[in-house]
Order: structure tokens, then sequence, then C-alpha cells
């Protein structure tokens, strides 16, 4: 890219009340209120919100809109592969993989011979269901910091899948209840499920099998999925079950006699978090990049700025800075922990 | 250490007492000496290890690990253990050979102060981050693993060795407890069925108390008034009296023995026998107000001032040995005619009898609750006429009826990280009421601070909250701005030297949160001064 007369990120990108705005190109990234022009990173509710005019976004991202907030999400899509560029105003764009989700991109954006990237979610590891994170090295770096503190440390996958179906043979009459977020986290479980050789039907919660069948529809092979009927709820022993997180607790799953409850998420690192919700399987999965993706992350970039959010700020901002690196927080409303 | 890390990880995760009671007696089972006992003592709150402090574990690892990415990291996760167990530099490479639970508090237990931070630091290095958190939480204490000692203890009733036909009560653990040292292979040895009891001096042993059950809406109709007796609820704290053969114990209701903090008391057991009774603080006939015996608690030495602004009383209300007759077998009735016997003979200082509240009606008894507003008063006892003495809290026999609480809305000020399961939230609450400030203008002031009577979901919301509306941190403390009211239910409430406010409330609790109310809307202090039982 033509690296001559640099400009100063700040003067062409800013945080408004409706999101992160590039005045260059004149278009929000992941607003949370309706715009003319949305570049949107990824399919969760935090950073997809429907009513937009146009988006630009992946064509996975795309299927995901539609299928959560219908044909009238938005009233134009624009689907770019990665690597595609549109040019906005005197911006230029291209989208990223960020190994988040199905369709999850980082915005790359190049104006005046400078160039920033917004990674949106993103994690380092290998997921059989979407593509992985690609680092683009950049002026400016925008990161998301879930779980930016050193206490986070993801343990490889397959130990923790190990651990699930470990629990499985030990306790074959019980059925095993495995609280997962309905974007992203249920299809990569199954996947690692698959991967660990479990061939057996897995069982779904309701709210999960549309999405199921999205990720199927796009060709990422889940295996033989059943729905959970409204019939009892008794021949399940032995059998694993996914929910969203939220049915851990409630009538539904109190449905299951005697059930190991296990929640696959980052946050199950913390002991005393996880035994708060009432887990008694906690299963460290996350699909956003732990403490030394992040910090490995902002090396690989080689950013000499990078602007923090969605998170805990500080550690990060404070790593950063110790490392010879322009770093602060950028507070973004509106922002929640789904997916985590 | 992989054992108990084990075990410590699975008590964490697993809800139901039963559980964790399966746990707890696999893990005995299958656990050596000394290892098992150690834990024990890790479990039941009685190792102490005298080098390894929180400071030395905080100073070891902010040696290696940035100091601010360490404070935050604490500050998230709320445990000290558990943050150091996460964050503590780890290649993945746990050592292969591995670290015994008995060596490490042998070695800890023989070392020299300044030996104390390598052998940690070694041992940090050598295990993996489940390993770490054991070894911390058993030379730290402070598990909160959701077990109480009474649990552990309950699990060793389950250990039943095969020879053995029947097994040991709690009761019976519980009786010689206080005589026992971890790493308790004497007793281990009895529970397995190789040996008799462990011999202990039986004569000041504390003896498990009867506790009652909080008597639930409608449950009157289902009793009948005759087979019951009432008394005061007295707004003390339970003690023991153990005095006999020249020894002389005050024991707490959880069997801590707190004679050298009531010396006065200990003078005045000039009698053996053992008897069950309120510890307060009265003057002049007159109960003082809670706060005032607290004054004289978790002392290890007490001023002579002090015995004479508080002085402390037992007012009685049973009695479970005469000289060496057991009488727990025997009915109420008949303890209490022992016990009114006893006191007309002995008439020991300090002591005096708790009245038996004489009814016909459950209704007579409902009036006299409900105006029982007398300082030192917190509701009624209900026991059944006929029965014995039981450790622990039989359902049926002993009922304590407690009065309505008080309400109050009051105004969220400072948040603090709770402990335990809720290490990683904003569960302690202190909160005010307005009072005009020397311009006239409204400005809160703190009365008081409650950590319970909410729900996990709704503390998850609370902990939210408070992370969304911090002005300023200190530590674990948030300061928030005014905006959250929560109706507090609260015993009595009582002048205090120590408040801003001058009022200190009695078991304050969150009773409902105002989400809905404006904070403006919430009472005033003069409210609560209304309220002063003097
Ligand atoms: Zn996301
Ligand atoms: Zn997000």
């Amino acid at each position: 890219m033509p690296r001559t007369e640099k400009t100063s990120p700040e003067t062409w990108l800013r945080v408004t009340p409706q999101g992160l705005y590039c005045a260059a190109g004149d278009f929000y990234i992941d607003p949370h209120r309706p715009v003319e022009r949305a570049v949107i990173t990824h399919g969760h509710a935090d950073h997809a919100r429907a009513g937009h005019d146009a988006v630009l976004t992946t064509p996975g991202t795309a299927v995901i809109m539609r299928s959560r907030f219908g044909a009238g999400a938005a009233k134009t899509y624009d689907e770019a592969a990665y690597g595609e560029t549109r040019s906005f105003g005197d911006a230029t764009v291209r989208l990223a993989p960020a190994g988040h989700i199905l369709g999850s991109a980082q915005v790359v954006i190049e104006h005046a011979g400078t160039r920033v990237v917004i990674s949106g979610d993103y994690k380092r590891r290998r997921d059989l269901t979407c593509d992985g994170f690609e680092p683009v090295p950049c002026d400016l770096f925008v990161t998301e910091a879930t779980f930016a503190l050193p206490v986070f440390r993801h343990p490889p996958d397959g130990a923790e899948i190990r651990k699930l179906l470990q629990s499985l043979a030990r306790n074959p009459d019980r059925v095993h209840l495995v609280g997962v977020y309905a974007l992203g986290k249920a299809q990569r479980v199954i996947a690692l499920l698959r991967e660990a050789g479990y061939d057996r039907p897995i069982h779904l919660h309701g709210a999960l099998t549309a999405l199921c069948d999205l990720y199927a529809a796009q060709g990422i092979a889940l295996g033989p999925l059943r729905p959970v009927g409204r019939e009892s709820k008794k021949g399940f022993a032995g059998e694993i079950v996914l929910c969203p997180p939220s049915s851990l607790r409630d009538r539904w799953s109190r449905g299951f006699p005697n059930p190991v409850t296990a929640m696959a998420s980052g946050w199950m690192r913390v002991r005393q978090r996880a035994r708060l919700r009432g887990v008694e399987l906690p299963l460290i999965l996350s699909d956003h990049a732990d403490w030394d993706e992040l910090t490995a992350t902002l090396h690989d970039v080689q950013a000499p700025r990078v602007w923090v959010t969605h998170g805990r700020e500080d550690a990060l901002v404070h790593y950063a800075r110790s490392h010879g690196i322009e770093a602060e927080a950028l507070s973004l409303v509106g922002r929640e922990e789904e997916g985590a | 250490m992989k054992a108990f890390a084990a075990l410590l990880d699975g008590l964490v995760y697993t809800p139901s007492r039963n559980g964790k009671l399966r746990l707890l007696a696999d893990y005995f089972r299958t656990t050596p000496d000394p290892d098992r006992g150690w834990a024990l003592a890790a479990l039941t709150d009685g190792l102490d290890q005298r080098h390894a402090k929180p400071a030395l574990v905080r100073g070891l690892v902010e040696a290696r690990v940035d100091p601010v990415l360490f404070r935050l990291s604490y500050d998230y996760v709320g445990d000290l253990a558990e943050t150091v167990s996460l964050i503590w530099p780890d290649d993945g490479t746990a050592a292969d050979t591995p670290l015994r639970l008995g060596d490490a508090v042998a070695a800890l237990q023989t070392a020299g102060r300044s030996e104390v931070p390598a052998l940690l630091e070694g041992w940090l290095d050598s295990l993996d981050a489940d390993g770490r958190f054991a070894l911390l939480k058993l030379i730290m204490g402070g598990l909160r693993v959701g077990v109480s000692a009474r649990l552990a203890k309950t699990a060793l009733t389950r250990l039943g060795g095969a020879p053995l036909v029947d097994s040991v009560s709690l009761a019976e653990i519980e009786e010689i407890w206080f005589g026992l040292e971890p790493p308790y292979v004497s007793l281990f040895a009895w529970l397995e069925g190789r040996a008799g009891p462990p011999p202990v001096d039986r004569r000041i042993a504390f003896r498990p108390l009867m506790l009652a059950n909080p008597l639930e809406d409608g449950a009157l109709e289902t009793l009948d008034p005759d087979e019951f007796r009432a008394e005061w609820k007295w707004d003390g704290i339970r003690v023991q009296l153990v005095a006999g053969g020249g020894e002389r114990r005050v024991y707490s209701r959880t069997g801590d023995d707190i004679s050298a903090a009531f010396p006065d008391i200990v003078a005045a057991m000039d009698f053996d026998a053992v008897v069950d009774g309120e510890l307060l603080v009265l003057r002049d006939g007159a109960v003082a107000p809670f706060n005032h015996l607290q004054q004289r608690l978790n002392r290890k030495r007490v001023t002579r001032q002090m015995l004479a602004d508080h002085p402390a009383h037992v007012r009685l209300y049973d009695m479970l040995f005469d000289g060496d007759e057991d009488l727990r077998a025997l009915p109420f009735d008949d303890r209490r005619v022992r016990l009114d016997d006893w006191m007309r003979r002995e008439s020991p200082g300090r002591m005096d009898l708790s009245p038996l509240v004489p009814f016909r009606a459950w209704d007579d008894l409902s009036a006299l609750r409900a105006d029982a507003r007398a300082n030192g008063i917190e509701g009624l006892m209900l026991k059944r006429g006929d029965s014995p003495y039981t450790a622990g809290r039989p359902k049926g026999p002993w009922f304590k009826w407690k009065r309505d609480p008080m309400l109050a809305d009051c105004v969220v000020m400072y948040a603090q990280r709770g402990h335990g399961r809720r290490s990683s939230f904003y569960s302690d609450f202190t909160f005010g009421c307005w009072r005009p400030d020397d311009d006239g203008k409204p400005e809160l002031v703190p009365v008081g601070k409650a950590y319970f009577g909410f729900t996990d979901a709704e503390l998850a919301e609370l902990d939210k909250w408070v992370r969304g509306h911090s002005t300023e941190r200190y530590g674990p403390v948030r300061a928030v701005e005014p905006g959250l009211v929560l109706e507090i239910a609260f015993d009595s409430v009582h002048r205090s030297a120590r408040h801003k406010s001058k009022l200190a409330m009695r078991f304050p609790r969150v009773h409902r949160i105002r989400w809905d109310k404006p904070h403006h809307e919430a009472d005033r202090l003069e409210t609560l001064e209304k309220l002063v039982a003097e």
C-alpha cells in the first residue's frame, strides 16, 4: 500500500453514540443503532443489529443475519468475500478472517496512507467451523479484550472435550446437559466432539436447531443431530444434550432426571464463577482470544498504536504500553459478552 | 497433592451435600496417613502455618508477574490462591515427582522463616494450576469449597471399617474433637475399626449443641400448643459452660473455647456441671444491645475497664450434665426441673434462668411476639416438653420464632467483593440513608452493610450494576454513584459511636432490590432514629 503522507487515524475514525464511525468513508463498524451504512464483523447480537440501510459483510454473516432477523434486517447487503476490496468515499475497505465464528471478519480500512484494522471478536486457535484469523500488519489495531487478564489461559480444546467424554463414560446413567451459546459455540462443540470420534446423535434444545442447520447448510459437517421434543425427558441417560446457558437452570432442564450440568465457556476458567452458575462440569472452551493470544496478536500485527475495547481494557492497555505500544481504552457502549 | 487437588475441585463443582459427602469419604478412605489427616485439618480450619502468609505468596507472585497485571487479575478473580494458581507462569510441564501433602506440611513445619519462600516457589513451579491451587489453599486456609467443618466430620462417619458393626456417629466425633490434633492418626484408626476411641480428657469436653429450626409460615397450625413450652429468644450468643475437676471452659456454639475473653464468667463457674445458655451484657438487670457484647468477643485478653463497662452474664435454659450424670436423654421438662433445682442449690453469680413464658393458645404467643420490642429479645423459642437433648438440628422438637424484621429503603454507597463462591462478585453492600448536610442539602450517610438476601441471579445483576456505576476503587471496594435502592430488613437498630450516622443495625439483610425506586425517595436518617432501641 502507498505509505506516503500518513494521517492520524483519530481525525477520521471515532466513537459516536451509534458506535465506531469512519468519517473518511462515511460508514459505521458494528453500530448498535440503525445507520445508513454499516460494516458488520460477525453475526453475534452485540455486533449485528437489524434496521440498517446498507450492510457490507461476509456471505457467512449475511446468511446468519437473515436467519436471525428475517429478510428485513437490512435494505441491501453487499457480500464481500475475504480479501475483496470496496471503496467508500476516500476509504477502501476489505474483510479478513477473524477466526471467531462462521463468517466472522476483521475490518481493514485504508485511508490516506494509513491502515487501520478493527479486529471484531477473534481467536487464534484452530476452529473447524470457520476460517482462521489472519494477522494484518497495520498502523492502528482496534482489538477486543474479553479475556484480557493473564489468569485467562484457555487449555487445549481437545483436553476439554476429553473431560466431557470421560465424564460421560464415568456416568453412563446421567444425561450430560452442556450449556453453549447458540451461535458459534454450539457448532464448534459439536465439531470437536465429532473430531474426537463421538458419533452418537447429539441432542439439541429448540433454540439451537436453526443455527446448527444453517452451519450444516454452509457445508460444515456436524453429524447426526436430534431436537429434544416436548415429550418426556427421561430417555437421555448417557447422552449429550446441548442447550443455551440460560436453560441450564430453568424449567426446561429440570425435566431431565439427575443431569450432569456442563458449560462451555472461557469464563469457566475461574472456579468461583463456574460454581456460582451451578456448573458441575466446567469446559473451558472459548471463541475469544485468551491472554496469550491477545498479546501475541499485538506483536503479530506490529501496530505502533492500539485501541482496546470490549472487556477488560486496563490490563491489555498496560501490557501494550509496557511493550512500547501506544495504547488507550476505547469505550463502546452496548457490548455484551455473548459467545464468550 | 494431586488427590487433594482433585478433591477440592470436585467439592467446588458438586452442589449437593450428598455428593460432597461421597467425595470426602472416598478421599479419606483411599488416602494414606498422614496426608488425609492434614487434608482434614485444612477442611476443618485446624492447620496453622506460621510462615506461609498471604503477604509472602503475593511477594512471590509479584516477583514473577507484572504487579499491575497481578493486581487487576486479583481484583477480578477475588481469591488469592485461585489468582496465583492461574497466573503463575507455567510452561505446561508439571514435574513427575509428585509432591505429597504430608511432606509439604512437614517441610513447612521444620523450615525456618527464611527458607519458606524458596520452598514454596519450588513447589509452585513443579505443580500444575490445580495443584498450585490446592497447595495454596492448604497453607493459607480459607478453602471456600462449600464444606463446613461439620460436613467434613460427617463424612468421617461414613468411613466405616469392615470389622465394625456400628459406625462411629457424628456426635461421638464432635465430643472428642476438642482433644484431637492433626494429622488425626488415632482418629482414623478408630474410625476404621483398628483401635478404640482416642483417649481424651472428657471432663472438659464440648458437647455438641441441640439447635432449633426456624418456624415456617403456617407451621403452627400443625402443632399442639399443649406439647410445647415457650422461652424468650435472647439476642446474645449461645454458649455452653463446662466445669468440673478444677477445669472451666466457655464454649461457643461451634465448640470454640472462648474462656479467655470472659474471665468474669469463668470466675463464677464454681460448680460441676454442663449448662446451656445465652451470653449477654447485662447492666442493672437490663440486657444491653448486641453490639456491646460484640466488643467483648474475639479478644485474647480483656482490660479491667472492659470488664467493668461491659459486664457479661449468662441466661441459662438447659442442663446437659449435673456432676457426672448425663441428663441429655431426659425430656425437656425434666431437665428444666433439674436446672431449676440446681440453680436454687448452687446460685452461681453472673447467671440467671431464662423464664418459661406461659401461654394457652398460639394466639397468646403471637401477641407477645408482636410486642416484643424490649432490648435483648429477638422473638420466641418453642420447645417440645418431651424432647431429649439431641445434638444437631433435629426436625420437629425445637423452633425459633423470630419477630418480624423492621424495614428501611437504603441507597447503595459502596460495594465490596465477596468471599467463597462469590469472590469475583461485588456482593457486600454498604448502604446509607439521607440527611441534610450543613447547607441543608441532602447527603447520604452509611447506616449498615449487608451481604445476603438475594439470589445468585440477582447477585449477577447487582455485580453488573456496581461495575457499571462505580466512581472510585479502593482495593476490593468500589464507591458507586447513588442510584440503587435496597429494601433492608433488620432486627433492631442501636446507637453506635463507630458509625458516622451514629446508628448501627442488627442483622441487616437485603429484603428486596428496589430497581424501581428512585434513590432520592429512599428513607431519611430521622426515620431510622425513631426505631432506635434505647
Ligand atoms: Zn462475538
Ligand atoms: Zn462481541
